[in-house]
């Protein structure tokens, strides 16, 4: 393998490492401070013990993330020194003010959620808590306005192979922010959401039946139920935003090569680069012209037009997005089913969590990660769909790369992949090793004495 | 844009000043708690709690200024950045794997089951050591103009020695501060054990930077500069014999003066990173660009400084805010 290819391994590793714990503290963040805030309006000790527990989980993947995202800043410069070199102009601002407006909101006020309770006042610690939610959320959104202008750039204009900027609103509201930023901040809350619900089913499961266990396993299918019909609108929404921009990414998505009306939208196949069709293909007529150019006639664009006269592919790599775009899909529809017949089990009868039958409970502990499986196969879906670029018809992948000896490459690569193995096991292996012994009542802290509890309320006040 | 002149000259300038700060803030803050990490290995296993906990506040924020000084670097000095970081490849990888170890055992730790600690613990000594091992040898590596030579190698080595016993010094200095009893006695002892780390540092540095490059040697020993600079040596060997009598000295009895080492070290780090920043100006890779040549577009310069200048104070202030909260001895670490 070229130092090109194990370069993309590389970083594509270290930033599909690196997006499972964001994904999880932007929403959890948010969720953290609804629970501080229930708990400050009502004293319940339910809504203290489910902050108690969720604050842990919070600190581990956000140091999980800060420390693999220290990796990527330097990354930029090890290994794709090209991307600064050409578009520094524009992608350095948008990351110096998410360092500034972002990283130390979270990292010094971090401090202050984690440790500082009986510190200060209560109501700082809740704005604490706010500030972190809120710097998570920023940096969130700035990281997205930078990957949404390598999508669709816009204001800016070449000179010398150097991209300057000339218009900074046309920069960061760019074509695609919009709808790239809420899909994403919605896939976050949809992750939260179901791991709350599954690392809750499971303490139900092996016997825990707390109140605070209750109020997270409602909280997590509530916020599911709610969030997943939107976020299908969202991507939808995305998707045409997608055709407009980029059709040879979204030709690639369904598997369609010829330009023309009557696309029937392919439910499964092999798509074949060397014959350029599809293999196996299972499709409803009709279905890709309908969802796209709501017309079962709609002209819906196919790969075969992005081949260049002398026959070198301009497209992205079908099969990867493909799939990608279909294992997303799918567990998209799982939540759904998962959420929506959760909240009519608990909704009938009004029994709440005891009217949710085994099965389901049994359903959620798996799901716990879809959140991950679904933003994964998202972002390889319009990652690997925006390649050959790496700034959508400025900049290709390949001549962003660093001329480092592939070895040297190749060396690196198997210990991150080594590490990033070992700490997803040992993440993963924590979360239910807290969820046990929080099931087994073993203090996760001293409980704050009830006279105390009673001064936060009237503080709050 | 033009307030002060042409823009091309002074924005990079002020650039280069910002980038300078960051590294400074770094070096010291995450100095201390990569020290204590590294001082971990002499502590017996409640003092390691403590040690963590008199950090545990902190080094996440300390970090941030490592992600600042890169972003800097990246933004503003968009070919240095591609230059120095492809050609220290290795070391950056290695100092990376570091900050991924000690970062999440900070959390795993406490965390694991019971048994997994002290792995976790190791892990923390590890990533530490890696952390400053290479950040040492980077230094190294820079002032030696990134040359790679057998002799280049041997000395980053050094470096890479000095600046962990010099991080390990005021990691030690630190817990004087932030501790009490018979952990701020062993942490008296470190000290004592730690300073030759810095002595030395500073002196490989000062009499290995004008032998290398003439130029340096220059701006350093030509008149009347050389009399202007000698301020900045007297300075330091003061300070270090006034840190050496204090360290015999302590703790005093009702805990006076605990904060003079951790103070006067951080004084010892400034004077030495002005040292540098005299001897390498206006060069950014050392002897081959200067940060005028390296300089992003003065557009793009202009909106990153202003929302600096709006910005810095701001995270200077809820910095200061944070150190206020968890100011005094650390006490032990809960989520309360």
């Amino acid at each position: 393998m070229d130092t090109l290819i194990l370069s993309r391994i590389q970083f594509g590793a270290n930033i599909s490492f690196h997006i499972l714990f964001p994904t999880i503290t932007i929403a959890l963040g948010w969720v953290l401070l609804f629970f501080k805030l229930r708990f400050s309006r009502t004293g319940d000790q339910k809504w203290l013990e489910a902050y108690r527990f969720w604050v842990k989980v919070f600190a581990l993947s956000f140091a999980m993330g800060v420390v693999s995202g220290i990796t990527m800043s330097f990354q930029f410069g090890t290994n794709w020194p090209g991307f600064m070199e050409s578009v520094g102009n524009i992608a350095g601002p948008l990351l110096a003010y998410e360092v500034m407006t972002a990283f130390f909101l979270e990292a010094v006020f971090l401090g202050i959620m984690l440790f500082g309770m009986s510190k200060v006042p209560s109501w700082l610690h809740t704005l604490s808590t706010f500030l972190v939610a809120f710097g998570t959320t920023m940096s969130a959104f700035w990281i997205l306005v930078l990957n949404s202008w390598m999508h669709t750039p816009a204001g800016f204009e070449m000179r010398d192979g150097v991209a300057f900027a000339t218009d900074w609103f046309a920069i960061i509201f760019n074509p695609s922010m919009p709808y790239r930023l809420v899909h994403m901040l919605l896939a976050s809350g949809l992750t939260v959401a179901f791991l709350l619900a599954g690392l809750s089913a499971f303490r139900w499961l092996i016997g825990d039946r707390s109140d605070g266990v209750r109020a997270t396993i409602k909280t997590g299918l509530t916020i599911g139920a709610v969030l997943i019909p939107l976020q299908i609108l969202a991507g939808d929404f995305h998707g045409l935003n997608t055709l407009e921009h980029q059709p040879q990414k979204v030709a690639a998505m369904e598997g369609n090569w010829e330009t023309g009306p009557n696309v029937p939208l392919v439910l499964f196949a092999i798509p074949n680069e060397e014959t350029r069709s599809n293999d196996f293909e299972i499709g409803i007529p009709n279905g890709a012209s309908l969802i796209l150019k709501h017309s079962p006639d709609g002209v819906v664009p196919g790969l075969n037009d992005f081949v260049a006269e002398d026959g070198t592919v301009q497209h992205p790599p079908v099969a990867p997005v493909f799939f990608s775009f279909r294992i997303m899909v799918a567990t998209g529809m799982a939540m759904l089913l998962l959420s929506w017949a959760s909240v009519f089990f608990m909704a009938r009868k009004r029994r709440g969590v005891e009217g949710l039958p085994k099965p389901l409970l049994y359903a959620m502990v798996p799901m716990a990660f879809s959140g991950w499986l679904a933003t994964l196969a998202g972002w390889y879906t319009t990652e690997i769909g925006r390649q050959p670029w790496l700034v959508q018809g400025v900049l290709t992948t390949e001549a962003a790369v660093a001329d480092v000896p592939a070895p040297m490459v190749a060396s690196t690569l198997i210990v991150y992949l080594a590490i990033y193995a070992a700490l997803l096991t040992a993440y993963i292996g924590v979360l239910f090793y807290l969820a046990r012994k929080a099931a087994k009542g073993e203090p996760l802290g001293p409980r704050v004495p009830v006279a105390q509890a009673a001064q936060v309320t009237v503080a709050a006040e | 844009m033009y307030l002060f002149g042409d823009p091309a000259t002074w924005l990079p300038l002020a650039f280069a000043a910002l980038l300078g700060l960051s590294i400074l803030i770094y070096v010291v803050l995450d100095g201390f708690d990569l020290g204590v990490g590294v001082l971990f290995p002499f502590a017996d296993p409640d003092e390691k709690d403590r040690m963590i906990a008199s950090i545990g506040p902190f080094w996440d924020a300390n970090e941030t200024w490592l992600v600042l000084a890169i972003g800097i670097l990246l933004v503003a000095f968009p070919t240095a950045h591609g230059t120095i970081l492809t050609a220290l490849y290795m070391p950056v990888a290695v100092m990376l794997i570091g900050l991924i170890l000690r970062g999440v055992s900070f959390e795993f730790r406490v965390k694991a089951p019971a048994g997994h600690k002290r792995s976790w613990d190791r892990a923390f000594y590890i990533g530490s050591m890696m952390t400053s091992l290479s950040q040492g040898y980077m230094l190294g590596m820079y002032i030696m103009g990134l040359d790679v030579t057998a002799f280049t190698l041997a000395f980053s080595a050094g470096t890479a020695v000095f600046l962990t016993v010099a991080y390990s010094f005021i990691g030690a200095t630190w817990l004087i501060l932030k501790t009490e009893g018979a952990l701020q006695l062993k942490a008296v002892t470190w000290s004592k054990g730690g300073i030759w780390g810095v002595v030395l540092g500073l002196g490989a540095i000062s009499v290995a930077s004008p032998l290398v490059s003439p130029r340096i040697f220059d701006k350093w020993f030509s008149m009347p500069e050389f009399f202007l600079l000698l301020p900045l040596p007297l300075m330091s060997g003061a300070l270090i014999v006034l840190l050496w009598l204090a360290l015999r000295r302590l703790p005093t009895s009702d805990d006076s003066f605990a904060w003079f080492p951790f103070a006067a070290t951080i004084v010892l780090f400034v004077l030495g990173f002005f040292g540098m920043a005299y001897s390498f100006y206006p060069f950014i890779v050392p002897d081959q660009i200067t940060i005028y040549e390296a300089a992003s577009a003065p557009e793009s310069l202009f909106i990153i400084l202003i929302g600096t200048l709006f910005v810095l104070p701001m995270i200077l202030g809820y910095t200061a805010l944070a150190y206020t909260v968890f100011r005094g001895k650390a006490t032990a670490l809960s989520y309360d």
